[in-house]
Protein backbone atom coordinates (compact mmCIF):
# COMPACT_ATOMS: atom_id res chain seq x y z
CA UNK A 1 0.00 0.00 0.00
CA UNK A 2 2.84 2.38 0.78
CA UNK A 3 3.76 2.22 -2.89
CA UNK A 4 0.97 4.73 -3.44
CA UNK A 5 2.08 6.86 -0.50
CA UNK A 6 4.80 8.21 -2.74
CA UNK A 7 3.46 11.57 -3.99
CA UNK A 8 5.46 11.39 -7.23
CA UNK A 9 3.90 8.04 -8.07
CA UNK A 10 0.47 9.40 -7.15
CA UNK A 11 0.89 12.50 -9.30
CA UNK A 12 1.85 10.34 -12.28
CA UNK A 13 -1.17 8.09 -11.69
CA UNK A 14 -3.50 11.10 -11.27
CA UNK A 15 -2.27 12.68 -14.51
CA UNK A 16 -2.90 9.39 -16.32
CA UNK A 17 -6.48 9.09 -14.96
CA UNK A 18 -7.54 12.74 -15.29
CA UNK A 19 -8.08 12.94 -19.10
CA UNK A 20 -10.30 9.85 -18.90
CA UNK A 21 -12.31 11.03 -15.91
CA UNK A 22 -12.83 14.45 -17.51
CA UNK A 23 -13.96 12.85 -20.79
CA UNK A 24 -16.31 10.49 -18.91
CA UNK A 25 -17.76 13.45 -16.96
CA UNK A 26 -18.48 15.50 -20.09
CA UNK A 27 -19.90 12.60 -22.10
CA UNK A 28 -22.07 11.12 -19.33
CA UNK A 29 -23.44 14.47 -18.16
CA UNK A 30 -24.22 15.62 -21.72
CA UNK A 31 -25.98 12.36 -22.59
CA UNK A 32 -27.64 12.17 -19.17
CA UNK A 33 -28.99 15.73 -19.34
CA UNK A 34 -30.59 15.29 -22.75
CA UNK A 35 -31.96 11.92 -21.70
CA UNK A 36 -33.30 13.19 -18.40
CA UNK A 37 -34.88 16.37 -19.76
CA UNK A 38 -36.11 15.26 -23.19
CA UNK A 39 -36.27 11.53 -23.87
CA UNK A 40 -37.25 10.09 -20.49
CA UNK A 41 -40.99 9.92 -19.91
CA UNK A 42 -42.94 12.00 -17.38
CA UNK A 43 -44.13 9.95 -14.41
CA UNK A 44 -47.81 8.91 -14.47
CA UNK A 45 -48.26 10.22 -10.91
CA UNK A 46 -45.58 12.86 -10.51
CA UNK A 47 -45.60 14.36 -14.01
CA UNK A 48 -42.44 16.21 -15.03
CA UNK A 49 -41.24 16.74 -11.44
CA UNK A 50 -39.79 13.24 -11.69
CA UNK A 51 -37.00 14.82 -13.78
CA UNK A 52 -35.62 16.27 -10.54
CA UNK A 53 -34.86 12.66 -9.56
CA UNK A 54 -32.01 12.56 -12.12
CA UNK A 55 -30.19 15.18 -10.02
CA UNK A 56 -31.50 14.39 -6.55
CA UNK A 57 -30.71 10.67 -6.41
CA UNK A 58 -27.17 10.81 -7.87
CA UNK A 59 -26.40 13.79 -5.59
CA UNK A 60 -27.59 11.80 -2.56
CA UNK A 61 -25.54 8.75 -3.57
CA UNK A 62 -22.44 10.87 -4.12
CA UNK A 63 -22.94 12.65 -0.79
CA UNK A 64 -22.89 9.25 0.93
CA UNK A 65 -20.10 7.90 -1.28
CA UNK A 66 -17.83 10.88 -0.65
CA UNK A 67 -18.43 10.61 3.11
CA UNK A 68 -17.63 6.89 3.06
CA UNK A 69 -14.44 7.62 1.09
CA UNK A 70 -13.56 10.34 3.62
CA UNK A 71 -14.14 7.98 6.58
CA UNK A 72 -12.08 5.17 5.01
CA UNK A 73 -9.24 7.59 4.18
CA UNK A 74 -9.41 8.99 7.74
CA UNK A 75 -9.15 5.46 9.20
CA UNK A 76 -6.15 4.69 6.98
CA UNK A 77 -4.56 8.00 8.03
CA UNK A 78 -5.13 7.36 11.75
CA UNK A 79 -4.02 3.70 11.75
CA UNK A 80 -1.19 3.58 9.21
CA UNK A 81 -0.20 7.27 9.18
CA UNK A 82 -0.44 7.13 5.43
CA UNK A 83 0.55 10.63 4.22
CA UNK A 84 -1.71 10.68 1.16
CA UNK A 85 -4.75 9.38 3.07
CA UNK A 86 -5.07 12.59 5.07
CA UNK A 87 -4.88 14.62 1.87
CA UNK A 88 -7.50 12.40 0.18
CA UNK A 89 -9.91 12.75 3.13
CA UNK A 90 -9.41 16.51 3.16
CA UNK A 91 -9.97 16.70 -0.61
CA UNK A 92 -13.16 14.64 -0.48
CA UNK A 93 -14.97 16.77 2.12
CA UNK A 94 -15.93 19.93 0.17
CA UNK A 95 -17.01 17.88 -2.85
CA UNK A 96 -19.22 15.64 -0.72
CA UNK A 97 -20.64 18.66 1.09
CA UNK A 98 -21.67 20.21 -2.25
CA UNK A 99 -23.39 16.99 -3.38
CA UNK A 100 -25.21 16.70 -0.04
CA UNK A 101 -26.31 20.33 -0.25
CA UNK A 102 -27.62 19.77 -3.79
CA UNK A 103 -29.45 16.64 -2.66
CA UNK A 104 -31.24 18.64 0.06
CA UNK A 105 -32.13 21.58 -2.19
CA UNK A 106 -33.31 19.51 -5.17
CA UNK A 107 -35.26 17.32 -2.72
CA UNK A 108 -36.92 20.43 -1.36
CA UNK A 109 -37.82 21.61 -4.89
CA UNK A 110 -39.30 18.16 -5.53
CA UNK A 111 -41.08 17.96 -2.17
CA UNK A 112 -42.97 21.23 -2.52
CA UNK A 113 -45.08 20.23 -5.57
CA UNK A 114 -45.37 16.51 -4.61
CA UNK A 115 -45.70 16.51 -0.79
CA UNK A 116 -46.98 20.07 -0.45
CA UNK A 117 -44.05 21.08 1.76
CA UNK A 118 -40.44 22.17 1.28
CA UNK A 119 -39.26 20.29 4.35
CA UNK A 120 -40.37 17.75 6.97
CA UNK A 121 -38.38 16.75 10.04
CA UNK A 122 -38.53 13.05 9.26
CA UNK A 123 -35.78 10.48 9.53
CA UNK A 124 -34.45 10.55 5.95
CA UNK A 125 -34.38 14.31 5.56
CA UNK A 126 -33.04 14.98 9.04
CA UNK A 127 -30.27 12.37 8.79
CA UNK A 128 -29.25 13.85 5.42
CA UNK A 129 -29.10 17.32 7.00
CA UNK A 130 -26.89 15.86 9.75
CA UNK A 131 -24.59 14.54 7.01
CA UNK A 132 -24.20 18.09 5.70
CA UNK A 133 -23.40 19.32 9.24
CA UNK A 134 -20.85 16.51 9.65
CA UNK A 135 -19.10 17.68 6.48
CA UNK A 136 -19.13 21.30 7.68
CA UNK A 137 -17.93 20.28 11.15
CA UNK A 138 -15.15 18.20 9.62
CA UNK A 139 -13.93 21.13 7.53
CA UNK A 140 -14.20 23.58 10.42
CA UNK A 141 -12.28 21.27 12.78
CA UNK A 142 -9.40 20.93 10.29
CA UNK A 143 -8.73 24.62 10.46
CA UNK A 144 -9.43 25.06 14.18
CA UNK A 145 -5.90 24.24 15.40
CA UNK A 146 -2.67 26.16 14.92
CA UNK A 147 -0.94 22.88 14.16
CA UNK A 148 -2.55 21.55 10.94
CA UNK A 149 -1.67 17.97 11.87
CA UNK A 150 -3.62 18.14 15.11
CA UNK A 151 -6.60 19.60 13.26
CA UNK A 152 -6.38 16.84 10.70
CA UNK A 153 -6.31 14.19 13.42
CA UNK A 154 -9.32 15.64 15.26
CA UNK A 155 -11.24 15.91 11.99
CA UNK A 156 -10.39 12.29 11.13
CA UNK A 157 -11.86 11.12 14.45
CA UNK A 158 -15.03 13.14 13.76
CA UNK A 159 -15.29 11.58 10.27
CA UNK A 160 -15.12 8.08 11.81
CA UNK A 161 -17.62 8.78 14.58
CA UNK A 162 -19.97 10.43 12.09
CA UNK A 163 -19.86 7.39 9.83
CA UNK A 164 -22.57 5.81 12.01
CA UNK A 165 -24.93 8.24 10.24
CA UNK A 166 -24.37 6.63 6.81
CA UNK A 167 -26.27 3.34 7.44
CA UNK A 168 -28.90 5.35 9.33
CA UNK A 169 -29.53 7.40 6.18
CA UNK A 170 -29.67 4.30 3.99
CA UNK A 171 -32.14 2.40 6.19
CA UNK A 172 -34.07 5.40 7.56
CA UNK A 173 -36.85 4.85 5.01
CA UNK A 174 -37.29 1.25 6.24
CA UNK A 175 -36.94 1.87 9.98
CA UNK A 176 -39.26 4.86 10.35
CA UNK A 177 -42.46 6.06 8.73
CA UNK A 178 -41.67 8.90 6.43
CA UNK A 179 -42.96 10.93 3.52
CA UNK A 180 -39.85 9.92 1.61
CA UNK A 181 -40.32 6.97 -0.70
CA UNK A 182 -38.46 3.73 0.11
CA UNK A 183 -35.48 2.46 -1.88
CA UNK A 184 -36.42 1.65 -5.46
CA UNK A 185 -33.09 1.03 -7.18
CA UNK A 186 -30.81 -0.81 -4.74
CA UNK A 187 -33.18 -3.31 -3.15
CA UNK A 188 -33.90 -7.01 -2.83
CA UNK A 189 -35.51 -8.43 -5.96
CA UNK A 190 -34.05 -5.85 -8.34
CA UNK A 191 -34.95 -2.25 -9.12
CA UNK A 192 -38.62 -1.23 -9.04
CA UNK A 193 -38.18 1.49 -11.61
CA UNK A 194 -38.83 1.41 -15.33
CA UNK A 195 -35.73 1.07 -17.57
CA UNK A 196 -36.80 4.25 -19.40
CA UNK A 197 -36.04 6.08 -16.14
CA UNK A 198 -33.40 3.77 -14.67
CA UNK A 199 -30.99 4.10 -17.61
CA UNK A 200 -30.81 7.94 -17.63
CA UNK A 201 -30.55 7.82 -13.82
CA UNK A 202 -27.53 5.52 -14.06
CA UNK A 203 -25.96 7.64 -16.81
CA UNK A 204 -26.30 10.77 -14.64
CA UNK A 205 -24.82 8.80 -11.71
CA UNK A 206 -21.80 7.86 -13.83
CA UNK A 207 -21.43 11.54 -14.78
CA UNK A 208 -21.58 12.66 -11.12
CA UNK A 209 -19.13 9.95 -10.07
CA UNK A 210 -16.66 10.78 -12.85
CA UNK A 211 -16.88 14.45 -11.84
CA UNK A 212 -16.20 13.48 -8.22
CA UNK A 213 -13.11 11.48 -9.27
CA UNK A 214 -11.89 14.43 -11.38
CA UNK A 215 -12.34 16.95 -8.55
CA UNK A 216 -10.84 14.58 -5.97
CA UNK A 217 -7.67 14.04 -8.03
CA UNK A 218 -7.28 17.78 -8.73
CA UNK A 219 -7.82 18.61 -5.04
CA UNK A 220 -5.31 15.96 -3.86
CA UNK A 221 -2.79 17.39 -6.34
CA UNK A 222 -3.40 20.82 -4.80
CA UNK A 223 -2.93 19.36 -1.29
CA UNK A 224 0.34 17.68 -2.34
CA UNK A 225 1.57 21.03 -3.69
CA UNK A 226 0.46 22.70 -0.45
CA UNK A 227 2.38 20.16 1.65
CA UNK A 228 5.51 20.80 -0.44
CA UNK A 229 5.06 24.57 0.00
CA UNK A 230 4.84 24.17 3.79
CA UNK A 231 7.92 21.92 3.85
CA UNK A 232 9.92 24.39 1.73
CA UNK A 233 8.89 27.31 3.94
CA UNK A 234 10.10 25.38 6.98
CA UNK A 235 13.50 24.70 5.40
CA UNK A 236 13.73 28.38 4.44
CA UNK A 237 13.22 29.36 8.04
CA UNK A 238 15.37 26.71 9.68
CA UNK A 239 17.81 25.92 6.89
CA UNK B 1 -41.00 24.32 -27.06
CA UNK B 2 -43.35 26.07 -24.63
CA UNK B 3 -44.45 22.70 -23.31
CA UNK B 4 -40.81 21.75 -22.74
CA UNK B 5 -40.11 24.94 -20.80
CA UNK B 6 -43.27 24.71 -18.70
CA UNK B 7 -42.50 21.07 -17.77
CA UNK B 8 -46.19 20.24 -17.46
CA UNK B 9 -46.65 23.20 -15.13
CA UNK B 10 -43.74 22.22 -12.89
CA UNK B 11 -41.11 24.34 -14.69
CA UNK B 12 -40.83 26.53 -11.59
CA UNK B 13 -39.43 23.53 -9.69
CA UNK B 14 -37.60 21.55 -12.36
CA UNK B 15 -35.54 24.37 -13.92
CA UNK B 16 -34.29 25.91 -10.64
CA UNK B 17 -33.17 22.41 -9.58
CA UNK B 18 -31.15 21.97 -12.77
CA UNK B 19 -29.81 25.55 -12.77
CA UNK B 20 -28.69 25.37 -9.13
CA UNK B 21 -27.03 21.98 -9.60
CA UNK B 22 -25.14 23.30 -12.62
CA UNK B 23 -24.09 26.49 -10.80
CA UNK B 24 -22.88 24.72 -7.64
CA UNK B 25 -20.97 22.02 -9.52
CA UNK B 26 -19.43 24.55 -11.93
CA UNK B 27 -18.39 26.87 -9.08
CA UNK B 28 -16.79 23.93 -7.26
CA UNK B 29 -14.88 23.02 -10.43
CA UNK B 30 -13.65 26.59 -10.97
CA UNK B 31 -12.59 26.90 -7.30
CA UNK B 32 -10.77 23.56 -7.49
CA UNK B 33 -8.84 24.39 -10.67
CA UNK B 34 -7.94 27.95 -9.62
CA UNK B 35 -6.81 26.71 -6.19
CA UNK B 36 -4.59 24.08 -7.80
CA UNK B 37 -3.07 26.63 -10.25
CA UNK B 38 -2.40 29.11 -7.44
CA UNK B 39 -0.61 26.51 -5.31
CA UNK B 40 1.42 25.19 -8.24
CA UNK B 41 2.54 28.73 -9.05
CA UNK B 42 3.51 29.43 -5.42
CA UNK B 43 5.41 26.15 -5.29
CA UNK B 44 7.34 26.95 -8.48
CA UNK B 45 8.29 30.42 -7.22
CA UNK B 46 9.39 28.98 -3.89
CA UNK B 47 11.40 26.19 -5.51
CA UNK B 48 13.23 28.59 -7.84
CA UNK B 49 14.01 30.98 -4.98
CA UNK B 50 15.35 28.10 -2.87
CA UNK B 51 17.47 26.93 -5.83
CA UNK B 52 18.95 30.39 -6.45
CA UNK B 53 19.61 30.89 -2.73
CA UNK B 54 21.45 27.57 -2.66
CA UNK B 55 23.45 28.51 -5.76
CA UNK B 56 24.45 31.85 -4.19
CA UNK B 57 25.60 30.08 -1.05
CA UNK B 58 27.53 27.45 -3.01
CA UNK B 59 29.17 30.03 -5.31
CA UNK B 60 30.23 32.28 -2.47
CA UNK B 61 33.95 31.90 -1.64
CA UNK B 62 34.54 30.00 1.56
CA UNK B 63 35.25 32.52 4.24
CA UNK B 64 36.89 31.74 7.50
CA UNK B 65 39.22 28.84 8.18
CA UNK B 66 37.92 25.30 8.06
CA UNK B 67 34.55 26.14 6.57
CA UNK B 68 33.38 23.99 3.72
CA UNK B 69 30.58 24.95 1.37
Amino acid sequence: MHRFANPTRFLRLADAILPWSIAATVLALAAGLVWALVFSPADYQQGDTVRIMYLHVPAAWMGLFAYTAMAVASAVALIWKHPLADLAAKASAPVGACFTFLCLVTGSLWGKPMWGTWWVWDARLTSMLILLFLYLGYMALQGAFDDPQRGQKAAAVLALVGFVNVPIIKFSVDWWNTLHQPASVVKMGGPAIDPAMLVPLLVMTIGFKAYYVTLLLLRIKAEVADAKIRALRLTEIHG
Amino acid sequence: MNGFLSMGGYGGYVWPAYALTFLVLAALGVATVSGLRRKQKTLELLQSSVRSARRRRDDAPASGPGETA
